[in-house]
């Protein structure tokens, strides 16, 4: 059965972006080391020969004319959402070099 | 008859025609209702009303009332967006900013366009992610028949809502049962549709291969005219089928004479709650006195519908709550004011934003997800479940090939109590072994009240059809509860 430590969670969370207090680290793992033993049982079944299906009805890829629709939404109602500051129709974030 | 907030669609669109009562009434009813018992139960987060009885009064003077949902209040759970109405997703991730979307979901534009009134949100898990509204950054819902149970979930705020006559119908998602169960425990008549046979445009996605929107109503009929009006193709969403849809109010014939209705018995176990059992075979006894055909059939794969579930849910939400970053909308650590260190690195930023605005439950399916979909492990659980649902789906086609359509229980036990499920997920996880297989599948699926117990809870008929099939599982629904007492109870609230 597959089992998680906390050094895992630290490194999982840290792929996630997400920060996990120390404290929380071992619920963590003990929590999700139960729902890794639970999804093992799919390991019993034998898939040989048998295609994945990633979607159930089986609608291909459908396309549209490449024309911008915006409707009736201006860029400046989707910018208001932002709370970062906006300047020149951009969101200013922090840096991305640190 | 106490207040107009207890009528059914079809009884409140038959009084607006005839001009008995006006869509303002009916909504006031509502709001009234809302104000005196929303306090014991907690479904309502967001309350529209003043844009709502406006509304109200417009469809009031156009005096059309030409479709039956002219003039109709309902509540949407809080996933749904509605232009300049707060959307939360009952997360501390939008609720800080109150995130206002400038556009409607396909679903409530088209609700809109026929008149029905929008009176405000309902509460649900946390981006829907639970099964009992417990990870609601708003508290829990309560169960109108016991407030001390849960009222389940994840749309456990529509049920509710719908069972305690705050609304005449509610909307909801179903991706892992959170239509069928909710509405279960709380007496109430919910579909989750063919996926793709509504859209999922403007409604925040927890697993975009699995979600489904569908209503939750006070019948059957309530419930075929609801999902006429929001099924069909749309260019907002590739996944939509352009299947055509019928008429579905003309499906409920009453007639089930000669059907085949097969009862799976992977659902049945011998240790299995026995009210939950008695109920599934009076309810055999009841289709059968109708003239249906019960066969017994077996699907050997069901029992792993809910571990595939659970690899192939968190693998998408890992990949959904990506765009949750603090930069477009949502929590900002960054505001003036705020409390804490502020970061002037954009990875830390993301960490600080994400880890502040989510939940554990959202926190713990990322990181499942994005564990499930890393190198090295991904053949051996995305993949491998991809290919349990390949299994899963063909399991229904060939019990297809001999019935039309199934019945199951929709939760092993009624309501289970609040908090019961603290701190053990995957018991949790389990409360949906009965919803999980639909999903896997794509096929309607539909839960009628069918019971009591002992307690007084309530209980749920699972009706299956083929995909595409909402016709034939309306039918049988509507059939069934003509022949039955079961959705005229209410809670005493």
């Amino acid at each position: 059965m597959t089992s998680l430590t906390s050094d895992d969670v630290r490194h999982i969370a840290k792929l996630c972006r997400l920060n996990i207090e120390e404290s929380q680290l071992d619920t963590f793992a003990t929590e999700m080391s139960a729902i890794l033993g639970f999804i093992d049982t799919l390991k019993e079944v034998d898939t040989k020969g048998v295609e994945p299906t990633p979607q159930p009805t089986g609608i291909t890829d459908r396309f549209r004319e490449d024309i911008i629709t915006t409707e009736g939404i201006e860029p400046k109602d989707l910018l208001d959402c932002s709370g970062l500051p906006i300047i020149d129709n951009q969101i200013q974030t922090p840096s991305a070099h640190g | 008859m106490g207040s107009l907030s207890e009528l059914t669609i079809a009884q409140a669109s038959t009084k607006l025609k005839a001009k008995e009562i006006t869509s303002a009434e009916l909504t006031q009813a509502c709001i009234d209702r809302i104000e005196k018992v929303d306090g014991t139960i907690n479904a309502v987060v967001y309350k529209n009303f003043d844009r709502a009885l406006e509304e109200a009064k417009k469809i009031d003077d156009a005096g059309a009332f030409d479709n039956a949902l002219s003039g109709i209040p309902y509540l949407t759970k809080d996933v749904y967006c509605e232009e300049g109405v707060p959307t939360t997703a009952c997360s501390n991730m939008l609720r800080e900013k109150n995130y206002t979307p400038p556009f409607d979901s396909t679903t409530t534009a088209r609700l809109k366009a026929v008149g029905a009134i929008s009176i405000g949100k309902v509460n649900t898990d946390e981006f829907t992610q639970g099964a009992s509204t417990e990870t609601s950054c708003y508290g829990v819902t309560k169960n109108p028949w016991d407030t001390e149970k849960v009222a389940g979930g994840s749309s456990g705020g529509s049920a509710a809502a719908v069972a305690a006559d705050e609304c005449l119908f509610a909307l909801g998602t179903d991706t892992g049962g959170s239509i069928r169960q909710p509405a279960a425990y709380c007496g109430v008549t919910g579909i989750r549709p063919t996926y793709g046979r509504t859209s999922r445009y403007g409604v925040m996605s927890m697993a975009s291969s699995l979600d489904v929107i569908g209503p939750l109503c006070k019948t059957v009929e309530d419930t075929a005219l609801v999902l006429e009006a929001i099924s069909g193709i749309d260019s907002m969403d590739a996944t939509t089928g352009d299947t055509a849809v019928p008429n579905y109010s003309t499906a409920l014939t009453g007639d089930v004479k000669g059907l085949k209705i097969g009862l799976p018995k992977e659902y049945f176990s011998d240790d299995m709650n026995e009210e939950v059992r008695q109920s599934i075979m009076d309810s055999c006894e009841v289709l059968k006195s109708l003239g249906a055909e019960i066969v017994d059939v077996s699907m050997p794969y069901t029992q792993y519908a809910t571990p595939a579930y659970y690899v192939i849910c968190p693998s998408e939400v890992s990949s959904n709550m990506s765009r949750y970053d603090g930069i477009r909308y949502g929590h900002t650590p960054l505001r003036q004011g705020s409390a804490g260190q502020v970061t002037t690195n954009l990875v830390e930023y993301y960490h600080q934003a994400r880890s502040e605005g989510f939940g554990d439950e959202v926190k713990r399916r990322i990181m499942i997800g994005t564990y499930a979909l890393s190198a090295g492990y991904y053949d051996a659980y995305y993949r491998q479940a991809l290919k349990v649902r390949t299994l899963i789906q063909k399991d229904f086609e060939d019990v297809y090939k001999t019935v039309d359509a199934l019945i199951a229980p929709v939760t092993p036990t009624a309501a289970f109590s609040i908090g019961a499920h603290d701190g053990d997920p995957v018991a949790m996880y389990l409360e949906d072994i009965f919803l999980d297989p639909q999903v896997m599948a794509g096929i309607p699926a539909l839960s009628v009240p069918c019971g009591f117990t002992k307690e007084n809870l309530p209980l749920g008929l699972q009706v299956m059809g083929p995909q595409w099939g909402e016709e034939v599982v309306l039918r049988i629904a509507d059939a069934y509860e003509k022949s039955t007492e079961w959705n005229a109870q209410k809670p005493s609230l």
